[in-house]
């Protein structure tokens, strides 16, 4: 487990309720990005498990909106936008694979 | 449009929204953004919805699609509030069209009489008022985290696929 989600003496996790849910992404994204990228199947690079950005565990407390694998907790997307720069950190994400419409 | 504002007391936007704001003023909205904790009629059904407190604003706008749609879909909604005062629209609710139904579950506080749920709503609650798995339901829930946790395992344990199941978490505040 990642040392910043330590667990407390106890076993209580107190990351916990500080958790969303990757679909909360979606607004911050959209001033980068042409599409929604929360329904997008990402393959985790830390333990190769897929799912929808949207189900991943997003900490949006921190200077960053830190996405995390709901599986092993590695991080796999960083982004913020502050100070005038946007910055991605896209690393822990191995493939995005997304679905686009149908074209009418 | 409609804007529901749950003011947190120590919430750094609802208590601006709730009471500096004055009819009048400007804002820039941005938005909406994103489809994927949404449903509309061409996502067809049958339809579960579980709300933990302000938790059931989305759930409000897909009742009111589902309405405004005409749509037979088959809709439950399942909705924990700390008390019938913290109810939202509850007029609304004790009104629903023929294909929906709405059990409201009190988790604090009920009045003398009050014949539905009390508690927390949990595994067995579920089992009871919401659809079965083998009907194949989308299932969405939102909530505070801790709600939206519980609820989510709980499908889950009862045999619902976690592919059918969003979930929208808001954190740790909130109200079930």
């Amino acid at each position: 487990m990642n040392e910043s989600l330590a667990e407390e003496p106890g076993g209580a996790d107190v990351t916990a309720e500080r958790r969303l849910d990757g679909n909360a992404l979606t607004g911050a994204l959209a001033e980068l990005f042409a599409i929604d990228l929360v329904p997008a199947d990402c393959t985790c690079a830390h333990c190769g498990r897929t799912g929808p950005l949207a189900q991943y565990d997003l900490y949006a407390d921190s200077p960053a909106l830190v996405l995390r694998c709901a599986g092993c907790t590695g991080v796999v997307l960083r982004y913020s936008s502050a100070g005038g720069r946007i910055r991605l950190d896209l690393s822990g994400a191995r493939l995005l694979v997304l679905h686009l419409p149908e074209q009418p | 449009m409609e804007l529901i504002v749950d003011r947190l007391p120590d919430g750094e936007v609802s208590p601006y929204l709730t009471q500096e704001l004055r009819p009048g003023d400007d804002l820039e909205v941005r938005g909406p953004f994103g489809g994927w904790f949404v449903w509309h009629v061409g996502l067809g059904g049958p339809l579960q919805l579980v709300a933990g407190g302000s938790g059931v604003v989305p759930f409000l706008a897909m009742l009111d699609h589902h309405r405004a749609a005409a749509s037979d879909v088959p809709v439950r909604l399942l909705y924990s509030a700390r008390s019938l005062a913290e109810v939202f629209r509850r007029e609304r609710l004790a009104e629903p069209d023929r294909d929906v139904r709405v059990d409201l579950a009190l988790t604090r506080d009920a009045p003398p009489g009050w014949t539905g749920e009390t508690g927390r709503v949990d595994g067995a609650v579920l089992g009871r008022l919401t659809f079965p798995p083998e009907a194949e339901p989308q299932v969405f829930v939102c909530g505070p985290t801790g709600f939206v946790d519980a609820i989510a395992s709980a499908m889950i344990d009862l045999g619902h696929s976690s592919e059918k199941i969003k979930t929208e978490r808001f954190g740790a505040t909130g109200g079930t």
